[in-house]
């Protein structure tokens, strides 16, 4: 009989511990799926950060290091320094990337490291039940920010992919999301090229992938998935930030 | 050996980590150690090596983890306020069992304190210095000599124990030159089957992690930890003994102030006081049996040190509080001359000192 469904092998057996209706299941999905195609998995090392995605080791059958709070791109540097014929890839939370870990994230940038960075947006910190995050939206309401954000007393989000694009050291930058099957497909085309450019040597690729945290944000999944739509993409355009190589093909 | 060359201290260190098969270095500038830096910059890039400049302390360590992780020989070095950013990595090393080598040319402290040489990191350096249950090998050199080859003998610990290694220098030493040989040493003394070296699909994924969120488990990971910390402090003590045989009055220092208490012990012993030295060389594991041993007949110890009084409290352990032990000090930068440690010497020796 013809197999039409399997899990890809670079995913364990392990069972992910992510609450019902997140998306990080689906993002994991991907990456494993793009690491079978391109054939990588022997050569691929992971680096988990610090977040709901903290276990992600146990999860993908690549070998990993767990990286302290924010450091994940540093440690990739270190791994990819160390054997470039390795492929690298960070697997980020908000909080993680965009917070704590921002000077990280833009000087990896900033020296074209060539990584690849899997940054999950899902608008709040998870793992520590669901405190204000860097790219909470503006009056959304959360355990540290209980009468809503507000841009007066905390400032703005912080748009990654916007920030990212004027740095020059970053090659490929893009914002997708997870919310319905149209856009999971187009994910894994962004997660797919950002790896295939490290493949090519090409340099620092980060994809932004919109995600759900229904447990944090209080609504069901199906409500979550309709809220990256109406409140999140508004927010945070989908879209190629930055190309560098499709920019000189056009020129 | 090699030839016997010129170098400064920061230097050494350099050069002797790459003849020790180091080929990545992070870093970020900070006096009074840049030169090592500076120094890797200029061969890194014509050996095939990584020299990089981080975006911070914080940045430079992680980069070691990344490195360490795939079983490679790494370095940092920075002062002071530089290994304080670098701790929570070095708390990281620590809790993933990762071998690497971390520098402190210290400066005074606390705060961006100032540049001038100091022993005032001995606690940090010491007992911990950053969260959790750990320690690190704590190497001081007294010379230039001994910075290439505590750096080499750090780098071999350090893979032999799945330990951090740290040099712990001062300014002084970073700054000054002596003639220094320097051997090149094999960087594969060790096999690391738990380096991140890609599956290859021929073996388990390997990971390198700290987090063990059932406290049994990480219990057990400590447990097992200080097993290995037992062997060490069994194997590795290291230390210089200098006419303590007879000796009335002992006196400890570590690292520069050991150099100058040496010169004091010389003058006290022609004025007839019959003084001693104990350097310890290894600070973790320091060097308590002969400290013990060296109470059976000693009458006072003095422990002369570039800060307000330091190792001091592991000299009181060591000889279990059984004889009065006496601090003779600078600090901020201020180094002991040999009249104060003289002065120190006779004082006690006389029964007079506080």
């Amino acid at each position: 009989m013809a197999v039409v469904f399997e899990k890809p092998k670079a995913l364990t057996d392990a069972p992910l511990h992510y609450c019902p209706g997140c998306t990080h299941g689906i993002v994991h999905r991907l990456v494993a799926e793009v690491i079978d195609e391109l054939g990588i998995q022997g050569e691929t090392i992971a680096v988990a950060s610090v977040g709901c995605s903290v276990m992600s080791y146990d999860y993908f059958d690549v070998d990993c290091v767990q990286a302290a709070h924010g450091r994940a791109p540093a440690v990739a540097t270190g791994v990819k320094r160390s054997d470039p014929s390795k492929i690298v890839f960070t697997y980020q939370g908000d909080g993680d990337l965009a917070a704590i870990g921002t000077a990280e994230t833009v000087h990896s940038a900033a020296r074209r490291e060539n990584i690849t960075v899997i940054f999950i947006n899902n608008a709040i910190y998870g793992m520590t039940g669901g405190q204000m995050a860097p790219t909470t939206l503006p009056g959304q309401v959360t355990q540290t920010s209980p009468y809503g954000r507000d841009v007066n007393t905390v400032g703005y989000p912080m748009k990654v992919c916007e920030l990212l694009s004027g740095v020059d050291g970053a090659a490929y930058l893009e914002r997708v999301s997870v919310h319905d099957v149209a856009h999971v497909r187009k994910a894994k085309a962004a997660i797919k090229k950002a790896f295939q450019n490290q493949i090519d040597g090409k340099g620092f690729s980060l994809i932004e992938v919109l995600s759900t945290c229904p447990t944090n944000w209080g609504v069901s999944p199906k409500k979550a998935l309709e809220w990256i739509e109406s409140d999140m993409i508004p927010y945070y355009p989908l879209g190629v930030y930055k190309d560098i190589y499709a920019e000189e093909e056009n020129k | 050996m090699g030839e016997k060359v010129l170098m400064k201290g920061n230097e050494a260190i350099a050069e002797a980590a790459i003849k020790a098969g180091c080929r990545h270095y992070f870093g970020y500038p900070i006096t009074p150690q840049t030169e090592v830096a500076a120094y890797m910059s200029k061969r890194m890039p014509k050996i095939g090596g990584t020299f990089l400049q981080a975006e911070s302390e914080v940045a430079a360590i992680n980069m070691v983890i990344g490195v360490s992780s795939t079983g490679k020989r790494v370095m940092t070095s920075s002062s002071s306020p530089g290994v304080s950013l670098k701790s929570e990595g070095i708390s990281y090393l620590a809790g993933c069992d990762l071998p690497a080598l971390v520098v402190n040319v210290q400066r005074g402290g606390p705060g961006l304190g100032g540049i001038q040489p100091s022993q005032s990191d001995y606690f940090q350096a010491t007992k911990g210095g950053s969260h959790g249950d750990y320690h690190n090998i704590v190497l001081a050199p007294a010379s230039v000599q001994e910075m290439a080859s505590l750096t080499q003998k750090g780098f071999e610990l350090a893979d032999k124990y799945r330990m951090v290694s740290m040099i712990l220098a001062d300014g002084t030493l970073g700054q000054m030159m002596e003639p220094v040989e320097i051997e090149e040493v094999s960087a594969n003394q060790v096999e690391k089957p738990w380096a991140l070296t890609g599956t290859g699909m021929k073996r388990e994924h390997n990971i390198v992690n700290s987090l063990y969120l059932k406290p049994d488990l990480l219990e057990i990971k400590n447990f097992e930890r200080f097993e290995k910390y037992k062997v060490v402090e069994e194997n590795e003590v290291m230390y210089e003994e200098y006419m303590v045989e007879d000796a009335d009055i002992c006196v400890v220092a570590f690292g520069i102030s050991a150099r100058v208490a040496k010169n004091a012990v010389n003058m006290a012993r022609a004025q007839g006081i019959k003084a001693g030295l104990i350097r310890p060389i290894t600070l973790w594991p320091f060097p308590k049996k002969p400290l013990f041993n060296a109470a059976q007949h000693c009458k006072a110890f003095i422990s002369v040190e570039m800060n307000m009084g330091q190792m001091i409290q592991d000299v009181e352990l060591a000889i279990r509080c059984t004889r009065p032990v006496y601090l003779c000090n600078r600090t901020g930068g201020m180094i002991p001359s040999p009249d104060q440690v003289l002065e120190k010497i006779v004082e006690v020796n006389d029964g007079g000192a506080k």
